[in-house]
């Protein structure tokens, strides 16, 4: 399979694909390690409702490849400078703030994302979006909710939240910072233009932090690549978890 | 108690599986707040689908009858067969009762 050389719009859903899965992977770390039962339901929740939405997209590309290529050579065959994720959703989960801070603001993203992509012109895409919507306003509200009770908690909990926050910021302006890729799709009209989103989604983002008596968010230096293919190295380690079965016993089935 | 201080408090959720039957108490869990313990509700009960509305209740709220009561409460209607509405059929448009 040529990844690299697929065309414009197999790219773009592969990009969507990626962010779904590899953040959908890291929140399933959390699965028996959560504070509570409660909360390690929680986050296994998204991370299903994420993993369930990159089945969509690669089932998706996988059509659009043809050559009998199938969701998972997608998710499990391809090597690190194949993917296309922002480098926010393979960031290690850290404590719990750090956790609910990538989330925050990749849910916020992801939710304008969704809507501008219910707008898109290929069918197919705006009927996964409109799916998704709902239950990625549900994981929005959830980790605004866990701002809201970090920062307006204890001087302890606030000033950890800050600090997650501080950390992440300049990982969330590659949101906003358009790849090759991203300018195709917006330019084909199946995506958005992804500047145009940064405006709803400070005014939200800021909106949650003031109620969390938290600082407006400050964007910095954008830490991007990820949407290119150059990842941190966090995303060799979770490709090597993730992939190791289907690498070993190629033909595994359930 | 040093333990339990540490701990969020209880809420007692009641789940509704569809418009028209009565909201049923589906189990217990920890939350912050009532906020959160509707969203946890969520997460933990209804999962597959089992419900249109959730009602959560902080477990302290609760006043529950004691168990020592059981034969004053609730023995004297044992023989009071009349009282259940079992000698009439009920027509299937009724539909729940």
């Amino acid at each position: 399979m040529k990844w690299d050389t697929c065309d414009p719009k197999t790219a773009y859903v592969l990009h969507l694909a990626d962010d779904a899965l590899i953040l959908g992977q890291r929140l399933a770390e959390w699965c028996g390690h959560g504070p509570i039962l409660e909360q390690d339901i929680a986050l296994t929740n998204i991370s299903l409702d994420l993993i369930g939405l990159a089945r969509q997209y690669y089932q998706y590309a996988a059509e659009l490849m043809g050559e009998g290529c199938t969701e998972n050579d997608l998710a499990y065959h391809r090597d690190s400078r194949a993917f296309m994720n922002h480098l926010i959703c393979e960031q290690p989960n850290g404590h719990w703030g750090d956790t609910l801070a990538r989330q925050f603001y990749f849910d916020t993203f992801h939710f304008f994302q969704l809507e501008a992509l219910a707008q898109s012109s290929d069918e197919r895409l705006r009927h996964i979006a409109a799916k998704a919507i709902k239950e990625t306003s549900y994981h929005a509200q959830y980790s605004a909710e866990w701002i809201i009770r970090l920062g307006d908690g204890t001087e302890e909990s606030h000033a950890k939240i800050a600090q997650s926050l501080r950390h992440f910021a300049p990982f969330a302006h590659e949101f906003f910072v358009a790849s090759e890729v991203d300018r195709a799709a917006a330019e084909a009209d199946f995506g958005p233009k992804v500047s145009d989103l940064s405006s709803s989604w400070e005014e939200k983002v800021n909106a949650i932090l003031q109620l969390a008596t938290l600082d407006p968010v400050d964007l910095g230096f954008p830490k991007k690549g990820g949407k290119a293919g150059l990842h941190s190295e966090h995303h060799g380690y979770l490709l090597a978890e993730m992939q190791s079965l289907a690498r070993a016993y190629p033909d595994a089935s359930w | 108690m040093s333990q339990a201080s540490h701990q969020w408090p209880l809420w007692e959720v009641f789940v509704r599986s569809k418009n028209g039957l009565a909201h049923k108490h589906s189990g217990s869990l920890h939350a912050p707040d009532a906020e959160m313990a509707l969203k946890n509700a969520r997460d933990v009960y209804t999962r597959r689908s089992e419900g249109v509305s959730i009602w959560v209740v902080p477990s302290s709220s609760i006043t529950a009858s004691s168990p020592d009561e059981k034969d004053p409460l609730f023995a004297p209607s044992d023989d009071k067969v009349y009282r259940h509405p079992t000698f009439y059929d009920i027509p299937d448009e009724v539909g729940h009762m």
